[in-house]
């Protein structure tokens, strides 16, 4: 998915005058072509996350979209205030595409992992967050952005799911006969579709949490909703919980434990110590509905 | 002993429950050259995009801003009369989107400068070369540590962009060795940031590089 994004990022530059690229050293020997062509607007700022995001706050207050551009931890975890402000606050806008994701960097430890960065989002107003399942999914979302001044999250990750699932809408996967209704966001849905394969539930897969398709979920009728998300465990339990305040539900919400795992090994250990493999998600999505 | 062509009587309006005084006191008579001297904006103008910048990073203590913005005609001297009340545009601390010609909303130390930088480079990737970008800092805000990777940076690639501190000698630790030994690579100027000419002269010429002015005035408390 980096790959698609510094692609995608450079014809938009070569395209678009608004288009802006700041980075803070991360991913900048692969934009060093666009950097040669547009020295104007891609900017790497070095190791300074807290300048990268006040940066991108002041090209947008000159009427430039930038994109922000580093792991997840440094983009949003460390810049947080920065996010709220020089962005929020100045209501100015700017595309923040992290990596790294959850435990993409598994045996890098958990100073390169951010499970909370959408849950931080959350904290704040008017943000779209994109969790991409596939390469494919993301060139489509990242231009869409360049044609506004909001503010965009796009949350790329190193796991993937086997097919690229088009639209910002909740997709139904698989419908089933009962009213089980599982949400898949992001590169879980192929261990999501491994673990109900023989389980009578319908599931559903949005790459974009935020806003979160509150109309699409109501429309399946769900008397019990499982959301397996790829951050933290719960991110989603407001909005579910408001989306369904008026139906009589039981909700189960899976994700990345708060816990530090303190292992390293690789972003599939990760998953299945989180129980967010195929076999770890059965046996939560299994155990709940009885 | 304080020239200003803001009539006092603006300052009285708004002061009487102003929240940090010393402070606001310590802007005024730069906040009043820029806007009257050097600065290429008006009310006319203030939206214009290649109109002149100044962001006001300290923006704790900005009666002084207040009365100089409303002096200008950017706003209407009445909104003085009702600082931080529940149907205002004027607070404490300064709402861009609240407050015409205000071009950051500030209060919370150190976002200025990354701002001003972000605000440098975009003006300069869209090809407004004579638009120049200020921005106000105090003293004891250096203490912040996105200063420092502002002012770096700013150095290290030679941006063209003019940061004016304030100096009323507010930092609790102090800044030993002086302020401008943590601009490296910047120029600098330090001037009484009471004398208007000595102001006009440190902020109107345009350089091709960093510049840091240092406007020493009274002691805060003094």
């Amino acid at each position: 998915m980096r790959e698609t994004f510094v692609a995608t990022t450079t014809a938009l530059l070569e395209e678009d005058p608004r288009t802006a690229v700041v980075l803070a050293d991360i991913s900048a020997d692969a934009f060093a072509p666009a950097m040669r062509r547009h020295p104007d607007r891609v900017i790497n700022v070095g190791i300074r996350e807290q300048l990268m995001t006040g940066v991108a706050g002041g090209l947008a207050l000159t009427g430039m979209r930038p994109y922000v551009h580093s792991y997840a931890p440094f983009a949003v975890d460390r810049a947080y205030e920065q996010i709220k402000l020089d962005l929020g606050h100045q209501d100015a806008g700017a595309v923040l595409v992290s990596i790294g994701a959850s435990y993409d960097a598994s045996a890098e430890g958990y100073t390169h992992q951010s499970p909370g960065d959408v849950a931080l989002l959350d904290t704040l107003d008017g943000w779209t967050v994109h969790v991409p399942g596939h390469p494919d999914e993301v060139p489509g979302l990242l231009r869409a952005a360049a044609h506004h001044d909001d503010r965009v999250y796009v949350r790329l990750s190193s796991q993937q799911n086997s097919r690229a699932h088009p639209g910002t809408e909740l997709k139904v996967i698989r419908r089933g006969r009962t009213g089980a209704v599982v949400v898949v966001v992001g590169p879980l849905l192929d261990a999501a579709l491994e673990a109900t394969r023989d389980l009578d539930v319908t599931v559903a897969y949005t790459h974009t949490p935020r806003p979160f398709d509150t109309d699409g979920l109501r429309a399946l009728r769900p008397a019990e909703v499982v959301m397996v998300e790829p951050y933290l465990e719960g991110t989603s339990s407001r909005i579910i919980a408001a989306a369904l305040a008026d139906v009589p539900h039981r909700s189960l919400h899976l994700g990345v434990s708060r816990t530090e795992e303190r292992r390293y090994g690789s972003p599939a250990d990760h998953a299945r110590w989180h129980g967010l493999d195929a076999a770890g998600l059965r046996r939560s999505i299994a155990g709940f509905l009885g | 002993m304080t020239v200003t062509a803001v009539e006092p009587e603006l300052l009285t309006r708004i002061t009487g429950d102003e929240k940090h005084s010393p402070s606001a006191h310590s802007t005024l008579d730069i906040l009043w050259v820029l806007y009257d001297r050097v600065l290429r904006v008006s009310p006319e103008t203030a939206d214009e995009p290649d109109r002149d910048r100044f962001l006001l990073s300290k923006g704790h203590g900005p009666a002084a801003y207040y009365a100089v913005l409303a002096a200008k005609g950017f706003f209407p001297v009445a909104w003085l009369d009702d600082l931080a009340g529940p149907e205002s545009r004027l607070g404490h601390h300064p709402d861009r989107v609240l407050i015409p010609g205000v071009e950051i909303g500030t209060g919370s130390l150190g976002h200025g400068l990354g701002l001003a930088v972000g605000t440098a480079l975009g003006l300069r990737a869209q090809g407004y070369d004579e638009t120049r970008t200020f921005v106000l800092l105090g003293d004891a805000e250096l203490d912040e540590g996105s200063n420092h990777e502002a002012i770096a940076y700013a150095a290290a690639t030679g941006l063209p962009l003019t940061a004016i501190v304030v100096d009323n000698q507010s930092a609790t630790h102090g800044w030993p060795g002086g302020i401008a030994s943590r601009f490296v690579g910047w120029g600098v100027s330090v001037v009484d940031g009471r004398d208007h000419t000595a102001l006009e002269a440190a902020l109107m010429p345009r350089r091709d590089r960093p510049h840091v002015v240092i406007a020493v005035v009274e002691p805060k408390g003094s």
